[in-house]
């Protein structure tokens, strides 16, 4: 119990000054996570439409597949992603191991089978007299695809919400792909696994209270755009 | 509304994507082991590096199996490891071209205060023989570190197989730190490098009832190298990985090494070209 009020004494004591280690590793956490969340939205949201809108041969293989890489570990990721950044690895030239970019194509490997599949679920589940109804007043094949994604926009804010909790707090492929380098690579949660592994437990839980605050201003964020989108929506119906 | 939102996303994501590619030219990322990490001896080394080097040193420090792996694959600039036997078989096999012996600190055997296998005093080799034979519980780091390869090579030097099924055999898969708490939760015996159990007894202060029961004994010392690597690495900055051994094997830097330290105690011992 004294780790844990000694390490939110700590927490509140970093944020309050400014701690430039702590913040160096807040700075990672949201870049690595921006990059990583944008890759698989940009990727996934319209991967994930095709698989719920279209019909097409191998459909229900593909929608397997996706929802197995929701099970991969991450670990394992991490691993794959170092064999294939590695100097020596067919994708060494590019230079991308143990930088933020390189971990964030990792954490994209993590994020993109959740919007996959949870977009997916949440077209396949829009009401199917919706496309119905649009097609009978008229609308063409646009206009459709884009009711569609207007009554799926919800389901698609909670994929991405929900890949962002795995993204933002991932360790394996962070540690494994970024290395954990002071002031470039570190992370929260490395950060938090090296002050755990040197027995500063305090300190790791002080850094495990700033992820979470961290999280919840983004939560937060997102929740406000949330609102005031429903608001608008409700104004034009 | 929505398209200024999607504006904003757009800019903070491009602005977190180029503040994450700016890198300072003159860095050198060193492969080395948790220990000298988490003791805080890089941290303390750095800035007087960089001020006599123009080197900013960015350690990637892991395991001494995965660090030798990191230089095979040419991901790092430089090794700074400490597994004698591992660093000679990667030279021999062409991994590396040299390694500069530069400081060496030491291992011991810490085990339960009430001691069931009898060893206090006793040489490291005498003391394993003597847990094998009472079966007390000994916790192994079991994750290919250095110190795990040294604890292996204890056991085959005093002649013993090194055990592995054995019930009173725990081994861990963990930082040393974290097989110093199971070695005290189980009052088993366990082999550490002396700057993590320094760090251990100045939190713990013999609460958990562990204590150093077999030290000095010179089969116990642990030596750090740096090791250049091969040419066939293209990739790396060779140039400045020699900068950089010079000034750990140069008096200035040896100083440096031997001031460093620990709660009060001196960890590091300086020994270039001795």
């Amino acid at each position: 119990m004294d780790y844990f009020s000694e390490g939110l004494t700590k927490a509140v004591a970093l944020l309050l000054a400014l701690d430039p280690e702590t913040f160096s590793a807040v700075g990672a956490t949201a870049s690595v996570t921006a990059l990583a969340l944008a890759v698989s939205l940009l990727l996934g949201l319209p991967l994930g439409f095709a698989l719920g809108h279209f019909r097409f041969p191998g459909k229900r293989g593909a929608r397997l597949f996706v929802d197995w890489m929701l099970s991969l570990p991450t670990v394992v990721i991490g691993l794959i992603v170092y064999a294939f950044l590695t100097a020596r690895g067919p994708l060494g030239e590019w230079g991308l191991l143990f930088t933020v970019p390189g971990m964030a194509v990792g954490l994209t490997l993590l994020g993109l089978p959740i919007i996959i599949s949870m977009t997916a679920t949440a077209v396949e589940s829009t009401d199917s007299r919706l496309t119905d109804t649009v097609l009978s007043l008229g609308a063409d094949r646009w206009q459709l695809l884009l009711a569609t994604l207007s009554e799926a926009r919800f389901a698609m804010a909670l994929a991405a919400a929900t890949a962002f909790g795995r993204i933002v707090s991932e360790v394996g492929i962070a540690m494994m792909v970024g290395g954990n380098i002071k002031w470039q690579t570190r992370t929260i949660t490395t950060a938090i696994a090296l002050e755990t592994g040197r027995g500063e437990f305090a300190t790791g839980i002080a850094l495990g209270i700033v992820l979470m605050i961290v999280a919840l201003v983004v939560n937060l964020l997102v929740g406000l755009l949330r609102g005031r989108s429903s608001e608008t929506g409700r104004r034009r119906a | 509304m929505r398209k200024l939102i999607l504006h904003m996303t757009l800019a903070l994501v491009l602005a977190f994507a180029c503040a994450s590619v700016a890198f300072a030219a003159e860095d050198i990322k060193v492969g080395t082991t948790t220990s000298t990490a988490d003791t805080g001896l890089l941290d303390y080394l750095a800035p007087m590096v960089l001020k006599d080097t123009g080197l900013t040193m960015r350690w990637i420090a892991v395991g001494t199996g995965k660090a030798l792996e990191h230089g095979k694959n040419c991901d790092v600039d430089v090794l700074m490891v400490h597994a004698p036997g591992a660093e000679k078989k990667f030279i021999a096999e062409g991994n590396g071209v040299s390694r500069a012996e530069f400081m060496y600190n030491d291992f011991v055997l810490v085990g339960p205060v009430k001691d069931p296998a009898k060893i206090k005093g006793k040489g490291v080799a005498d003391s394993l023989k003597a847990v094998a034979a009472a079966k007390a519980p000994f916790a192994s780091r079991g994750d290919d570190s250095g110190t795990h390869k040294m604890e292996k090579n204890l056991w085959k030097a005093a002649s013993l197989p090194v055990p592995d099924k054995d019930s009173w055999y725990i081994g861990v898969g963990q930082g040393m730190l974290a097989t110093l708490r199971i070695a005290a939760e189980r009052g088993a015996y366990t082999l550490t490098d002396r700057g993590t159990w320094i760090k251990y007894e100045a939190k713990d202060q013999g609460k958990s009832g562990l204590t150093i029961l077999s030290e000095g004994d010179k089969a116990l010392l642990n030596q750090y190298s740096v090791i250049q690597l091969a040419p066939k690495c293209t990739n790396i900055k060779h140039a400045a990985a020699k900068k950089l051994e010079a000034w750990f094997v140069s008096p200035v830097g040896q100083k440096a090494i031997a001031a460093f330290k620990l709660e009060g105690k001196q960890l590091f011992f300086p020994n270039a070209g001795k």
